[in-house]
């Protein structure tokens, strides 16, 4: 069996990061994806959060394809006819160092596969990994096409569904409850046209949430995000969400909704549609995280869960980047010491906790939790634009006194034993 | 514009092998939700004129939600080969 230092189940962010890494080293390292290109299967939103990894890798950044620092930051609660913006600009988002920028991931896995390659990893694209090769509880390597190929460590980075290492017992089989399916579209604008739209000043972008009628009150909601002559415009819904729901909604038409919106149209107007693309999300927090490591293998990514969704933050690419990174160094270390079993690879799990991707996770702790609950996306949205539409009516009849209406309004929904246990419980985010 | 429209702007190399293949008799027998039907975001799942569950595995955007949705194991899902299946262009 040919045999390498080290190998790594597919070329996303997480794997190309750990590749690299290696690769800088001087470790002799091979990726393999299945697509025709790295990011040919891949989809975010998406921004990437640059500050929690900006210091990994320092060199990487400043040629990496960005679309736009996000500088503008907008959340819509959608309730029935009638919603609410909240806009925030901040004079610190839109000075560099930028915290955030929107990306496509076609272009930015590939431009990270080619500097894999300048430092002499191999990223070999169109080949599929058809199983992890295990001797007992050791991973040994992979079979691609027919081959069998060797590695003293296995990165296992082949996104959500984590179909091969399931099968061979590394990872549980992902299940409705702990995922959400996200699909979008990118609409192609002038630039011009997007800063004119979202009020920006020359290269900056905008990104925009929505949440309530936007899901129809499943668990999910809206995005919108500007890249630099396109707009990602898409919907992400929680999979058990949508079998619970007594009236099922077919996923696609949510979308076509969304855009038809009286106060959307205006944003998509003119928008000529390119692609239209989907992708399972890892929602299942901190509790879902398989074991990260073991004989002659780690875990990184989506493929170990790690990602965040806390609501006004999405978060996957930067734990993929920095699992890929902390997974390299534990490699490293492992080879010099000439012990790739679970022992000499423990470093990994431990550089994880120690850095904000376990802790971030830790912290997040309770937010599947609350995200169950569907009157977030239900009760809130409805109730918040429903009391200001009361402020901003003024009717045939004689009107109310201001502060009653705030009082009623206040009293009626969010003054309630159940809305106060429901604020009590997200105290704990 | 409606879903097949959709389909047809992006980048798809089909395969001759399917990728996607339904157990119908399970469908049949147990299955009463047809989560597939709905939650495919691209309408891919259908049920033929003699009542069978069908599905159009070469517009598929590989996303995994009707594996992940179908509580009955009726379905044998893989990634395509290598070289096939949707290529994003933007991602
Ligand atoms: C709609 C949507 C919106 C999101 N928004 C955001 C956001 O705004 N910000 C953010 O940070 N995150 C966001 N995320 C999450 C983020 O996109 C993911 O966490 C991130 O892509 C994970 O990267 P990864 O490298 O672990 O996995 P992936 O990007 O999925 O990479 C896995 C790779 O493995 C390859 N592969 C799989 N199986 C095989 C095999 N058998 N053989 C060979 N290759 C294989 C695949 O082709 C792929 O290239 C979003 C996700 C979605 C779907
Ligand atoms: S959800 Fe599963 S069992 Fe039910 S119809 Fe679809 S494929 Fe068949
Ligand atoms: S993987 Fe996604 S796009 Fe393909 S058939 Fe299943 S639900 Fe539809």
């Amino acid at each position: 069996m040919e045999k390498v230092d080290c190998i790594i189940v597919g070329g996303g962010l997480a794997g190309l990061s750990a590749a690299y890494g290696l690769a800088s080293e001087g470790l002799e390292v091979m990726v393999v994806e299945r697509g025709d290109y790295s990011g040919a299967k891949n989809v975010t939103g998406g921004r990437l959060y640059l500050s929690p990894i900006r210091d990994i890798y320092p060199e990487l950044w400043e040629s990496a394809p960005f679309e736009r620092p996000v500088t503008r930051e907008l959340v819509t609660l959608m309730g029935d006819g009638a919603s609410t913006t909240i806009e925030l600009a901040s004079d610190r988002f839109a000075t560099a160092p930028h915290q955030s920028y929107t990306v496509l991931r076609a272009r930015l896995d590939q431009w990270l596969a080619d500097q894999v390659m300048e430092k002499g990893g191999m990223v070999i694209t169109k080949n599929r990994v058809d199983e992890i090769l295990m001797e007992g509880d050791k991973v040994i390597g992979i079979r691609a096409g027919g081959d069998d190929i060797g590695a003293d460590v296995t990165i296992i980075a082949e996104g959500v569904l984590g179909l091969l290492s399931s099968k061979v017992g590394l990872r549980e089989q992902p299940t409705a409850r702990d995922h959400a399916l996200g699909y979008k579209e990118i609409l192609e604008l002038p630039s011009s046209v997007i800063q004119d739209r979202w009020h920006l000043n020359e290269g900056e972008g905008a990104a925009h949430l929505f949440m309530g009628e936007v899901t129809k009150g499943m668990m999910g909601g809206g995005f919108l995000y500007t890249n630099k002559d396109s707009i990602s415009l898409g919907i992400v819904v929680g999979m058990e969400a949508m079998r619970e729901r007594t009236e099922k909604v077919e996923s696609h038409t949510l979308l076509d909704a969304f855009k038809e919106l009286p106060h959307i149209r205006p944003l998509v107007e003119g928008g000529t549609l390119v692609e239209y693309s989907a992708h399972a999300i890892p929602e299942g927090g901190i509790a879902k995280v398989p074991k990260l490591f073991g004989d002659g293998y780690l875990m990184v990514g989506d493929a170990a869960g790690l990602a965040l969704n806390a609501l006004l933050t999405v978060r996957g690419m930067d734990f993929a980047i920095a699992s890929g990174f902390y997974a390299a160094r534990a490699v490293a270390d492992a080879k010099n010491r000439g012990d790739c079993s679970a022992a000499g690879l423990a470093q990994y799990e431990q550089s994880l906790r120690s850095s904000f991707v376990l802790k971030d996770l830790e912290t997040a702790k309770e937010i599947p939790h609350i995200m169950e609950n569907p009157r977030l996306f239900t009760h809130y949205p409805q109730a918040v634009s429903g009391l200001l539409e009361k402020l901003y009516t003024i009717g045939p009849h004689p009107s109310q006194k201001l502060s009653s209406t705030v009082i009623g309004g206040v009293r009626k929904d969010f003054m309630n034993a159940r809305t106060l246990k429901e604020l009590l419980a997200m105290r704990k985010i | 514009m409606n879903i097949e429209a959709k389909l047809g702007l992006d980048v798809f190399k089909i395969d001759k092998e399917r990728h996607i293949t339904i157990d119908v008799e399970v469908c049949n027998r147990v299955c009463t939700d047809k989560a597939c039907l709905y939650v495919c975001p691209a309408h891919l799942y259908e049920i033929d004129d003699q009542g069978n569950n069908t599905v159009n595995f070469e517009g598929c955007l590989e996303c995994g939600t009707c594996l992940i949705s179908c509580d009955h194991q009726a379905l044998d899902w893989h990634y395509p080969r290598g070289e096939y299946g949707v290529q994003y262009r933007m991602g």
